[in-house]
């Protein structure tokens, strides 16, 4: 039975280094410089995925500042306030629930509610659609950080007359801190790579674009579209696109892990 | 202000003066109210989390009301799927999607097993975060780059060298032969089913991990003290103990697999097809949306594609929020299990 599950082990682990071994292989012919200056090409020509890298950023960081207030003060309030009522459980149970759902089903809850209101796709249904993939893990690790603050320190706080809003900002979020960046941290290298939300919400665009109002570029359709396309030097780029999220939704996951342990 | 009788009998003055009113400083009023705003705010943030799924319930049923109507429940049962006489049904992608499910689950649960007792019973400790850390960079890595992989990597390899051996060994048996029938490409539901069981094996694995850590170190070493084997203390000791947990965390890996998008779209085929062989290429509920949603003409179209992501949604909340139970279940039973 040892040898069956040391066998168990070394077949996950087979399929991880295959995996990033590939992308690597493949990757590392793409990754020039010119990856990072060159717009997307039409296929047949050389290029980059500029615009690319740029409409992913622009989402990326407007989701993450979207969802990240809304998931720390929802966070808060089941560790801090929730100790009665029925807000709590519920909220803690649906959050759980959200964490793991199909997040195509968000980008056709964001099609419906927002897109097609306005009759466009654009950069901010993007990052909306990012922003609520964003708000559950989030709220998972405030919430969980927050309960492991002392309730000791917390007395302490009152005790010396501290109203609760400030106990709350001032002693349980720097206790938190850490656990609590970590989160956020987690959440972007979650939204780094997600294609599904963004098919069509934010849609793509062949050309320079930072305007959010407007179809945006980003690597993960653009890898979609190039990877299935009949093109070897499209192919060239996708792997060069998959390389480099790869590299860095691992990179983040890393870091957020030494972050957490060292503080 | 009145006497007030307290419980000897005797009347006693209250002692108005003292308790008249004092003005309150600005500081605490300021407190009060910031107390209130900030109490509000979070309760705010938080009922909004908890409407979201109800919210997404809701569009979803709105969107997909022209279809409802118009194939009613004989949607689910249709295979039919034609864009130019307006006809759809929804019985090849809940297939697929079903199919490709339980092939990975199939898959998965004895790895996440092996990987779970080797990581909690059998390996040395200072080699369980590194090995903990490295499947869990599994789940890290995005969906889309197991697509990309699956298609031009693991494609190949499966249609030169793994699905001739499985022609070879299957094809001759009555009742599995049809299994593997059709064209071999190295893309359709097997290749598609392989490729989310690799994604599903953190999930699981992470689970077990937790609930096998909770079972008590006596109940394990009364085990090995009576004698038993490190298999024996893991099958009739820590399993049944856990059951409950491991049932839990094989029912998340369902959800995760169900709803899973990127990595199917690129290997399953995408043919609106129904047929019994694994070889054959399909379509799963999440790759048929990601095909044909922005390409939809028409109303029909557009909510018949919607109508699909509603049958995914109820589908995976089923599963999460029944994953959910059995694991709170597990949780609050630790301590007082007989």
């Amino acid at each position: 039975m040892m040898a069956l599950s040391a066998v168990a082990l070394a077949f996950g682990l087979f399929w991880l280094a295959w995996i990033l071994g590939e992308l690597l292989w493949e990757g590392a012919a793409a990754l020039r410089p010119s990856l990072f200056f060159r717009m997307t090409p039409a296929p047949g020509s050389d290029g980059g995925l500029a615009n690319a890298i740029l409409g992913s950023i622009l989402m990326a960081g407007a989701g993450t500042l979207i969802g990240t207030p809304v998931g720390i003060l929802a966070g808060t309030y089941l560790a801090e306030y929730g100790q009665r009522g029925w807000l709590t459980p519920a909220t803690r149970f649906i959050n759980d629930v959200l964490l793991s759902a199909p997040s195509i089903v968000i980008g056709l809850f964001v099609y419906s509610v927002y897109v097609a209101r306005v009759k466009h796709f654009s950069g901010w249904s993007g990052a909306f659609a990012l922003a609520i993939i964003v708000v559950p893990v989030v709220v998972r690790t405030t919430d969980d950080m927050l309960k492991l603050v002392p309730n000791s320190l917390r007395e302490a706080a009152v005790a010396l007359g501290c109203p609760t809003w400030k106990m709350i900002t001032m002693v349980s979020y720097r206790a938190a801190k850490a656990g609590i960046v970590t989160g956020i941290l987690l959440a972007v290298a979650r939204i780094a790579g997600e294609t599904a939300p963004l098919l069509f919400t934010a849609l793509n665009n062949q050309f320079w674009s930072a305007d959010l109002n407007r179809p945006m570029a980003n690597l993960p359709v653009v890898i979609f579209q190039f990877a299935m396309s009949p093109y070897d030097d499209w192919h060239r780029l996708a792997w060069g696109g998959a390389a480099l999220i790869t590299l860095f939704v691992l990179a983040l996951n890393i870091a957020a892990r030494s972050f957490f342990r060292r503080k | 202000m009145s006497a007030v009788l307290d419980n000897t009998g005797l009347a006693t003055a209250e002692p108005s003066a003292v308790v008249a009113f004092t003005p309150r400083p600005p500081v605490l009023r300021n407190n009060a109210l910031m107390d209130a705003l900030f109490r509000h705010l979070t309760r705010f943030f938080a009922f909004a989390v908890f409407s979201l799924l109800a919210a997404i319930l809701v569009s979803l049923v709105v969107g997909s009301l022209p279809s409802l109507r118009k194939f009613g429940l004989g949607f689910l049962t249709s295979a039919s799927w034609d864009p130019v006489r307006q006809d759809f049904g929804a019985l090849v992608p809940i297939y697929g999607t079903l199919l490709t499910s339980g092939i990975a689950l199939a898959i998965a649960i004895p790895v996440s097993f092996g990987i779970s007792v080797f990581l909690t019973e059998l390996s040395p400790v200072w080699l369980r975060r590194p090995l903990g850390t490295a499947i869990e960079m599994l789940a890290a890595i995005p969906s889309i780059i197991y697509g990309m992989w699956g298609l031009f990597v693991f494609a190949p390899v499966f249609q030169e060298h793994v699905q001739p051996s499985l022609v070879h060994v299957l094809g001759s048996v009555p009742g599995l032969g049809i299994l593997v029938s059709g064209p071999a490409m190295g893309i359709g539901m097997l290749s598609a089913g392989i490729i989310l069981a690799i994604m599903v094996i953190p999930f699981i694995t992470a689970v077990m991990r937790d609930v096998f850590e909770l079972v008590p170190a006596m109940l394990k070493e009364s085990a090995y003290g009576l004698g038993s084997t490190t298999w024996e203390v893991v099958w009739r000791v820590v399993l049944p103990y856990t059951k409950v947990g491991v049932i839990g965390g094989i029912m998340l890996g369902l959800g995760r697999a169900l709803g899973e998008t990127m990595a199917v779209t690129f290997v399953i085929g995408n043919a609106h097809d129904f047929s019994l062989s694994l070889f054959m290429p399909g379509n799963s509920i999440a790759s048929a949306l990601a095909n044909e949603f922005t390409e939809a003409v028409g109303d029909v179209y557009t909510s018949a594609l919607i109508e699909l992501g509603l049958i995914l949604f109820l589908i995976t909340t089923i599963v999460l929020a029944c994953s959910k139970l059995l694991l709170l279940r597990l949780s609050r039973g630790e301590g007082t299990r007989a």
